[in-house]
Formats: structure tokens, sequence, C-alpha cells
């Protein structure tokens, strides 16, 4: 039975615990409000790229002369990974699920004899990969978006990553991230990267002749690594909308659990309390008895 | 001018401008074409330059794009700008900085593509401050 000293400590404890969980969840709730207004800004240019490179990778497919980044290298022996997670932590399951993800696609992999470099964007990625596939890391990416995600930021990764690919450093490029659903729903979503995934409907209905200005080569080489970078800005994007949204369901939750955890421990010091005067008062009236 | 064309300017951080107009100026890779409605369908490379939209046979409004594609069908025309800004906007402080990511992405340049990245940067620079001057 613990003293009543140590029930109100306890309890001063949970309430201070409270007060911090309440308010990262205020943040995360604002927080979240903008990146997901980033995120659905970004939409419309992603999907408009995407369907004007189906247009264009539907009408080269097959062709010898196509660029490496739509072709392929030929092989499927490296496989990069991006994996893109939080640089915090106390936002519930949202970087576990990821790296949970990355590591069954890893020993995937590893197990058909291909090679696997993971690319971490965000701390937090990093440090539960390293673990149990630390030679398998390259050098990543932290402490962007700070405030809010930009555009160079993702530039900066998408350059790197096609440098890999220019030096002949990996084969098949996925990334891998949270995609945004509501505040309390994420789902971690994998996504080709290089080659671009020819689209599926590449004959599409109006199967219009396009004139091309320069030519369809070139602009395809112009336009794959955009799509890159696009698509990786979308995926960070979509990915901290997810941290702030996950980081708010589990506030919500410790908030919760810490205001049901004070009123137990209320409940018991006000027992003990009681039970502590009922016991003065006995010992009182049998020590007057006595007399 | 009864026939309008839906005009789509998307960055990679926003929805510019999305309306019906009666013709759009694109500064296109190889010389500015306008596109009005029943165009045929074309895809071309854009340059750093100023897009026109034209409203009633006068220009309505003036934006300036740092580069990108443009898409036109027979309804539609799409430009996915890399940049883009309102010529109101364009002020010294962002000529500058552009000048100053331009010079940084020169410095640090080795490989081809870093290179033709770094070319383009400094060209969209110049083309902004041609514009302030």
């Amino acid at each position: 039975m613990p003293s009543l000293k140590d029930l109100r400590l306890r309890i001063a404890s949970v309430k201070s615990t409270r007060k911090i969980t309440s308010a990262m969840k205020m943040v995360a709730a604002s927080k979240l409000r903008r990146a997901q207004t980033a995120a659905e800004a970004a939409r419309p240019y992603a999907e408009r790229l995407e369907r004007m490179l189906g247009t264009l990778a539907g009408s080269l497919a097959g062709n010898a002369g196509a660029p490496r980044m739509l072709a392929g290298t030929g092989s499927d022996q490296v496989h990069l990974i991006v994996m893109v997670t939080a640089d915090r932590g106390l936002c519930g399951g949202f970087n576990s699920t990821i790296t949970r993800n990355v590591r069954r696609l890893t020993t995937e992999l590893l197990g058909k004899g291909k090679t696997v470099k993971i690319l971490p964007v965000g701390r937090k990625g990093r440090e539960a990969i390293k673990r149990d596939y630390g030679k398998n890391l390259i050098e990543g990416f932290e402490q962007l978006g700070r405030k809010g995600i930009t555009y160079p930021e993702a530039n900066a990764i998408a350059t790197r990553v096609i440098k890999l690919f220019e030096d002949g450093e990996f084969d098949i490029c996925t990334v891998v991230y949270n995609r945004f659903r509501s505040a309390i729903s994420q789902e971690v979503t994998r996504q080709q990267l290089i080659p671009f995934p020819a689209p599926a409907v590449s004959a599409t209905g109006d199967k219009a002749a396009f004139e091309y200005e320069p030519a369809e080569e070139e602009i395809l080489t112009t336009l794959l690594p955009r799509n890159l970078a696009v698509q990786v800005f979308r995926s960070m994007l979509e990915s901290q909308a997810s941290e702030h949204g996950a980081r708010m369901t589990a506030m919500d939750n410790a908030t919760r659990n810490a205001g049901d955890m004070l009123n137990r421990l209320t409940m018991q010091y006000n027992r003990s309390r009681q039970a502590q005067i009922t016991k003065e008062l006995i010992e009182i009236i049998s020590g007057a008895e006595a007399v | 001018m009864a026939d309008k064309i839906l005009f789509d300017l998307v960055s990679p951080t926003q929805l510019l401008v999305s309306r019906q107009v009666d013709m759009v100026v694109v500064p296109g890779e190889e010389g500015d074409f306008g596109a009005m409605a029943a165009h045929s369908p074309l895809i071309s490379a854009v340059r750093p330059g100023i897009i026109d939209i034209h409203d009633d046979g006068k220009v309505s409004e003036r934006i300036f794009v740092a580069g990108g594609f443009s898409e036109v069908t027979a309804d539609r025309v799409t430009v996915l700008a890399e940049e883009a800004y309102p010529l109101a906007d364009i002020t010294k402080d962002v000529v500058e900085k552009h000048f100053a990511a331009a010079k940084a992405a020169t410095d640090g340049a080795v490989s081809p593509f870093e290179k033709a990245t770094a070319q383009r940067l400094t060209a969209v620079a110049e083309a902004l401050q041609a514009l302030v001057h």
C-alpha cells in the first residue's frame, strides 16, 4: 500500500504528463491542417504530370531508344528502397509500420539473392533499420520539412537518386511511405519510381496523335526526372500529413489514458486518507475508553 | 468567339489557374504558341517566360513561369510549371534568390544532370531579371 505522500506525487506527475500530451495533440492538430492542405495542393500537379507522362510513355513503350529511366536497365539485381519516415517519435505506429514493411521487403529481396540498398528519409527510420540491416543503409536525409516540405528539398532527394541511377548503383527504385487517408488512418504504400511503370491504360479512348515539340525522346528525358522529383515530393507531403495525424491520435489516446489513471489514483488517495482518519479516531476513542 | 478553352496552370505546390479562357499564349521551347479551342493535340516543353491569358480580345492576365511542360488538347490546355508567379509578385528579392540558387547549383555541379539543372536555374534567373529591369 503506497503512502499518502507517494500517491500525491504520482498524481502530480500524471497530471503534468497529461498536460504535455494534450498540448502535443493540439500542436499536431494545427500542423495537420497545414500539412493536409499542402498535400492536397500538390495532388493536381502530380496527377496531371502522371497523365501526360502516361500518354508519352504509352506512345514510346517498346521502342528501343526509350530512356533508361523508362525502360529500366534490363536487370533487377540491385534494389533501392527510399524509406520515408518522421524525424521524431511519439506518433503511435507511424514509424514502426514503415520500418516493418521495409524490413519485410528487404528480407524478401535478400532471400531471392538480390542486393538491397536503403535510402532513409527521416531519422526514426534509419535508427530502426540500422539494427538489422545497417550494412544495407546508404546515406540518407534528415531534418527535412521543419517548416513544411518544400519542393527544392524533394528535388535534392530526386537528384541524389538519379545520380545513383546514372552511376549504375541500382536497377529498380521503390519508395515506401505512409499515404494520408484521414486524420486517424494511414496506409503504407509502395510505389515503384524507376523504371517508370508504364500505365496499363496507355491505349485510352482518345488516342489522339500528339505533336511533340521538341521530339518525344527529348521531352521524356526532362519529364522523367521531373516526375521522379514530384513523386518524391508527393510522398513526403503525404507522409508528413500522416505523421501529424498519427501523432494527434496517439496523443489523444495518451491524454485519455492519463485522465483514467488520474481518476483511479485520486480514488485510491481519498480512500486511504479516509482509512487513516478512521484509524486515528478509533485509536483516540479506544484510548479514552481504557482510562 | 463562343468557344472557350479550359486553361489549367499548376505548379508543384498549388493549382494557380483553372478556368475557361478565350486563348492562352504559351512560351514553347520552339517558339510561342497560342492555344484556342479546337487546337490540335500537342505536347511541348515550356521555356522560362510569360504566359498571356486572353479574354475578350485583351490580355487579362500575365503569369511568369520558370519552364515546364504543356499539354494541349482540343478542349484543354494544361501547363505544368516548375514555378509560377503573377507578374506583380516579381520583385528584386525573388530575382536575387534565384540567382543565389543558380550559383549554388553551378558551383556544386559535377554530373551532366546536375550541370543541366544548374544551367536551367541560371536561365530562369536571367529571364526573371530581364522582367524587373
